[in-house]
């Protein structure tokens, strides 16, 4: 691999991923996971901007860390006694296999157009901007149903919640 | 390069950010005298001995309050692209964003009727 600031920050992110992963499988303590498992989904948002999506990475810091890594946390807080869990679970070789398969599906598909993906070889030169990008959620042709669909699932995701909130205190 | 160039100020700022809140702790840890008694080393809170445990079951409301900032974070991520798109857009675009946010802004006044936004 060349050395130079792409391939170093590849290496970097990779740390921060794969190592905030390894933090997330080992900790017994639930709150240090959550800690950790921000650190990993920073080092994806690393790869985006790697691979010149910048308003993806954006997305992943405000989204995965600024909410779901906090509604983790509330999650976590919520349960009963929140550092007595004593975790300590070890299923070495299902785990194993599981990991294992998954990663070979997950390198299948990154390697081979066989989930309807597109090979490096067919991929467009040009990277799409946000601009493309918001234009195609709203262009009748392209992502439209999926666009209001995502809508109506966050209403459905917000009412819901309420709903079972509600009948929790009530 | 041109990816080199346009982070390199955020890459210098996340080398070089946390190395201010860790140096002043870096000084302290060098110069500062070791003698820990118990008093000392006690847990409080804004000079308050603390009552019961720290780890306590939080209520519910944080976790909805949570979920409802999800939802417009999430609604944000959505509208940002459309609204760079917004100068280049057919009529269709147009309401289908606004239908976007009418769908939301209806969460929000189910929210609001079930007094969910209010503090209990």
């Amino acid at each position: 691999m060349e050395l130079n600031a792409i391939s170093i920050g590849f290496v970097v992110f990779t740390i921060f991923t794969l190592g905030g992963g390894i933090g997330v499988v080992t900790t017994r303590n639930l709150f240090q996971g959550t800690i950790w498992l921000m650190v990993s989904l920073f080092g994806v948002a690393g790869y985006f901007v790697l691979l010149s999506a910048p308003f993806l990475a954006a997305v992943q810091i405000l989204v995965y860390i600024g909410a779901i890594a906090i509604l983790i946390t509330f999650a976590v807080m919520l349960t009963r006694s929140v550092t007595r869990i004593k975790t300590r679970y070890i299923r070495l070789v299902p785990s194993l296999l599981a990991s294992l398969a998954l990663f070979l599906i997950l390198l299948l598909g990154v390697t081979m157009p066989i989930f309807g993906g597109v090979s490096p070889e067919h991929a467009p030169a040009t990277v799409a901007s946000t601009r493309d990008l918001g234009a195609a959620l709203v262009d009748e042709n392209g992502y439209v149903v999926p666009f209001l669909l995502a809508s109506v699932l966050l209403t459905g995701a917000m009412i819901g919640a309420i709903f079972i909130a509600r009948d929790d205190t009530a | 390069m041109n990816v080199l160039n346009e982070w390199a100020f955020i890459g210098m700022f996340a080398v070089l950010a946390p190395i201010f809140p860790a140096l002043p702790i870096v000084i302290a840890w060098l110069f500062r005298p070791r003698k820990p008694n118990v008093l000392k080393s006690s847990t409080y809170e804004c000079g308050v001995e603390t009552i019961g445990d720290t780890w306590v079951q939080f209520r519910v409301q944080y976790y909805i309050y949570g979920l409802i900032f999800l939802v417009f974070d999430v609604e944000m991520v959505f509208l940002f692209p459309w609204a760079a798109a917004y100068n280049e857009m057919s009529l269709f675009g147009f309401v289908a964003g606004f239908l976007f946010i009418f769908l939301l802004t209806d969460a929000l006044f189910y929210a609001w009727q079930k007094n969910a936004l209010e503090w209990k």
